[in-house]
């Protein structure tokens, strides 16, 4: 049911505003006199079932007025409505629209939990090599987050986040994207990083604010973030990226340069008012923008009972006049597929999309978090052993003979050690020169943080026993 | 929130009418003024509209080329033109700008520069910022306006805990520098409480942003152009008693004038007077009367940039006088005369002879 009668033309500034306004409105109209068809099918459905049925791609783009243009002359003797704000038919009786949590937006998936393909012309087909990549890479970001979540234990690190169990969402979404989209993360996507290249050196670098740090040693540790791999450097407070990413697809709008923007949150995220915000602003100016939410089934302690009432974060976006689809986020077919069609259709149609992964979140929230406190070991243990990305792939390369007993052992050793001998380094690396606490505020150091930053330089000079000089840089 | 924005024009009646709106209901609206008991026109014409000051227009300067007579509005989109001649990346967004703004400040550049450049945002203040903030991450020159400063509060968390500190945290890889948010600031006469703000402070409290007041339209212009230049998020108040009233010879073409540089508006030896944006005019004002009916000879600075401010001319003209006067309209507790008095304190310690703050009181804007 794509009725994208936008066409697929790329933004075109040059055309005259007077002959595209017009064309547009013919086409406009054509569009509304189907949309009305079906939508009106559509309304038939919902007064049938008295709920909202949905499709695989849910499509409620009305009428768009377009700049000063009304949809078309007020005709008081038709029975139509007029209102500027929706373009609907009259009702003449009292009906509610029931939200529908019980059968909501159905979970398209590709593979069964036993990584069998269950509809042939949904797999993506991707070569051995790409398989395997994404195996390695899912099982390398889990053998990372194992060791840094341990050396947070012994002290050797502040504070950590693992991917238990989403490794899925981050591998299958990074390989859909071009190398130059623009990713805005939330905080537990390390595996699009991983994916795109970042070394452990690096990544272990930020964890334990060495002076390899790209950040420079100024944020907590999974505060990752990388210009040359185009992902923007995350930030604690939850949501501001969505706006964010709206803004960042806009200006790469404007640039003609066939770019998306990729943004990621969880399920939890979205309940904040920058999410409405991002959603908004990303329709009603024409982003070319993949909202991308994990929804992992808990916002640290607060189940998704606790977090919304609708049917999840999927359902939202239909509100808001954007494409939405709700995935199975432990199938990385299924997350590929999605976000390669997402991405297709964003560049193509200059429009955001929302895409909802299910999944769950096996580790704790961090490593300040322990989360028997509140949800049963049977539960995690579920997803654990019967649904769990990394062992659907494997499966699915089993079934095929790639991948077998013995590659998992030789891998398994190599991973470890690949990510034991990065973190040795990091451990004897040094912390970052104490300059670089009073750079980059501004652009340009201004006089007053310079004579903070010198009083510091005497400070330290004074009481040089106070502190220990030898573990930062020179 | 809509309703609240539209001002009633040009009746003589003091009357609290917050309910109506303006427009296309003042007919109404007057005649509900005239039907009611408690809005009886007064023999004496009350005075609604006299300001609290006389603006008095700068001579034009003359080393930025030809000049026009503008008013502070005027000049706003003057600068906002140059931007957007010279900079294809330039775009403006916010509630209204489409159709040349509340205020009139973005007249006219939408059929100039095209409708993907000068473009209305849906009413969200969080996302006008977040987008601004994106979009300048981005690449692109994002300049933002927040219809009144009233409203900046939902895009305080985008502001301080994200835009100030994009290039800190991201280690100098990422940055919102062609970030500048615009905001109508400062009292107005009938703005009362949510259309009188002056939020600077909250503001002042954050290192990574610039915040700039200009007291007319030749500063306005080329503050707000150094804004614009400048590669480090910047907030730009406008005061909107001065968009009408203050009217002068303004360049042009494009110039600039530096940020963090105060400027000494008359020199004099026995009081040091600081100000910003409209105050600067009032305390010109008192400037000549202290000199006339005390004998007291004050130099008058106007400070411009907030944030970062000029310690140095300030500090200089108290070690000359001994004697520093700070005003604002802000309410007085946390206010920024607060930080310069404390600054000023310990840099200039001993020459001190008498401190005064003449603020405003906490409580809020006037009808």
């Amino acid at each position: 049911m794509t009725l994208s009668s936008r066409g697929r033309a790329v933004w075109d500034f040059h055309r005259q505003e007077q002959t595209r306004d017009t064309h547009a409105l013919d086409v406009k109209m054509a569009a509304a006199r189907g949309v009305k068809k079906l939508y009106g099918i559509g309304l038939h459905a919902i007064r049938q079932n008295a709920s909202l049925k949905a499709t695989t791609f849910l499509q409620q783009r009305a009428f768009r007025v377009n700049g000063a243009l009304r949809q078309q002359p007020f005709d008081s003797s038709a029975e139509k409505p007029q209102f500027p704000g929706a373009s609907a038919e009259f009702i003449d009786h009292l009906e509610f629209i029931q939200p529908n949590v019980i059968s909501g937006i159905p979970v398209y998936r590709v593979m069964d939990r036993q990584g069998q393909i269950i509809n042939p012309s949904e797999d993506p087909k991707l070569s051995k090599e790409m398989v395997l990549n994404f195996y390695q890479k899912m099982t390398l970001l889990n053998t990372m987050d194992r060791i840094l979540y341990e050396s947070q234990r012994q002290g050797r690190i502040s504070f950590y986040m693992t991917n238990y169990g989403e490794e899925g969402t981050h591998i299958g979404s990074a390989a859909a994207l071009e190398p130059t989209d623009l990713v805005f993360g939330q905080y537990r996507e390390a595996g699009v990083l991983m994916y795109r290249g970042f070394p452990l050196d690096l990544f272990m670098a930020q964890c334990y604010a060495n002076a390899d740090d790209l950040g420079k040693g100024r944020q907590m540790p999974v505060h990752y973030g990388c210009k040359d791999l185009n992902f923007v450097t995350i930030s604690s407070p939850l949501a501001t990226q969505l706006p964010q990413a709206a803004g960042a697809a806009y200006a790469v709008k404007r640039e003609n340069s066939n770019r998306v923007v990729v943004c990621y949150f969880g399920e939890g995220a979205a309940s904040e008012g920058d999410a409405h915000a991002g959603f908004n602003f990303s329709a009603t100016l024409e982003c070319p923008l993949i909202f991308f939410c994990r929804n992992n089934g808990y916002a640290i302690s607060t189940p998704t009972n606790e977090q919304y009432r609708g049917d999840g974060i999927a359902a939202r976006g239909p509100g808001y006049g954007l494409m939405s689809i709700r995935v199975d986020g432990n199938d990385v077919f299924a997350v590929y597929n999605a976000t390669k069609e997402a991405r297709r259709r964003a560049v193509a149609e200059n429009q955001p999309f929302l895409i909802e992964a299910m999944t769950y979140r096996i580790g704790h929230h961090s490593t300040s978090d322990d989360s028997s406190a509140y949800r049963s070991v049977d539960e995690v243990n579920y997803w654990d052993k019967q649904d769990h990305p990394i062992s659907r792939l494997r499966h699915y390369m089993t079934a095929r003979d790639w991948w077998g007993e013995d590659e998992e052992k030789a891998w398994r050793k190599q991973s470890r050690k690949l990510v034991m001998e990065a973190f040795e380094r990091a451990e004897r690396r040094l912390k970052p020169n104490p300059e670089l606490l009073f750079t980059d505020v501004y652009d340009e150091m201004i006089p007053p943080i310079a004579k903070q930053r010198d009083a510091m330089w005497r400070h330290i000079q004074q009481y040089k026993e106070h502190y220990p000089l030898d573990l930062y840089e020179k | 929130m809509a309703a609240t924005r539209l001002f009633l024009r040009a009746s003589p009646v003091k009357c609290s009418l917050t309910g109506l709106t303006g427009g296309v209901h003042s007919s109404l609206g007057l005649t509900l003024l005239k039907l009611s008991p408690a809005c009886t026109a007064k023999p004496q014409a009350q005075r609604r509209h006299a300001a609290h000051f006389t603006y008095h227009p700068e001579p034009a300067p003359s080393q930025y080329g030809p000049t026009q007579k503008m008013n502070l509005f005027q000049s706003v989109t003057s600068a906002l033109d140059n931007t957007l001649a010279g900079d294809p990346t330039a775009v403006i967004f916010g509630e209204d700008v489409a159709f040349g703004g509340v205020f009139r400040c973005t007249v006219g550049l939408r059929d100039k520069y095209g409708k993907d450049r000068v473009f209305n945002t849906p009413l969200c203040e969080q996302g006008i910022v977040g987008f601004g903030i994106g979009a300048a991450a981005a690449g692109a020159t994002a300049i933002a306006e927040i219809q009144f400063a009233d409203y900046i509060y939902p895009a305080f968390d985008q502001i301080v805990n994200e835009a100030a500190k994009y290039r800190y945290r991201s280690g100098n890889m990422f940055d919102c520098g062609k970030l500048t948010i615009r905001s109508p600031w400062g009292c107005v006469g009938h703005g009362s409480i949510y259309h009188s703000q002056c939020p600077e402070a909250f503001f002042t409290h954050c290192p990574g942003i610039k915040i700039v007041v200009p007291r007319g339209p030749v500063q306005a212009k080329g503050l707000l152009l150094s804004c614009i230049a400048d590669q480090n998020p910047c907030i730009f108040f406008e005061p909107k008693i001065l968009y009408r009233a203050a009217v002068e010879q303004v360049p042009t073409e494009a110039y600039q004038i530096p940020l963090s540089q105060a400027e000494v508006l008359q020199e004099g030896s026995d009081l040091t007077l600081v100000a910003w944006g409209t105050q600067v005019h009032v305390l010109k004002e008192v400037a000549a009367m202290a000199q006339e009916k005390l004998g007291v000879s004050c130099e008058l600075i106007d400070l411009r940039t907030i944030l970062p401010w000029d310690t140095e001319t300030v500090c200089k003209s108290v070690v000359k006088t001994g004697r520093l006067l700070i005003s604002h309209e802000a309410p007085v507790t946390g206010g920024f005369a607060a930080e310069i008095s404390s600054t000023v304190q310990v840099r200039v310690r001993w020459e001190i002879k008498a401190f005064y703050f003449h603020r405003g009181w906490s409580t809020y804007g006037s009808l």
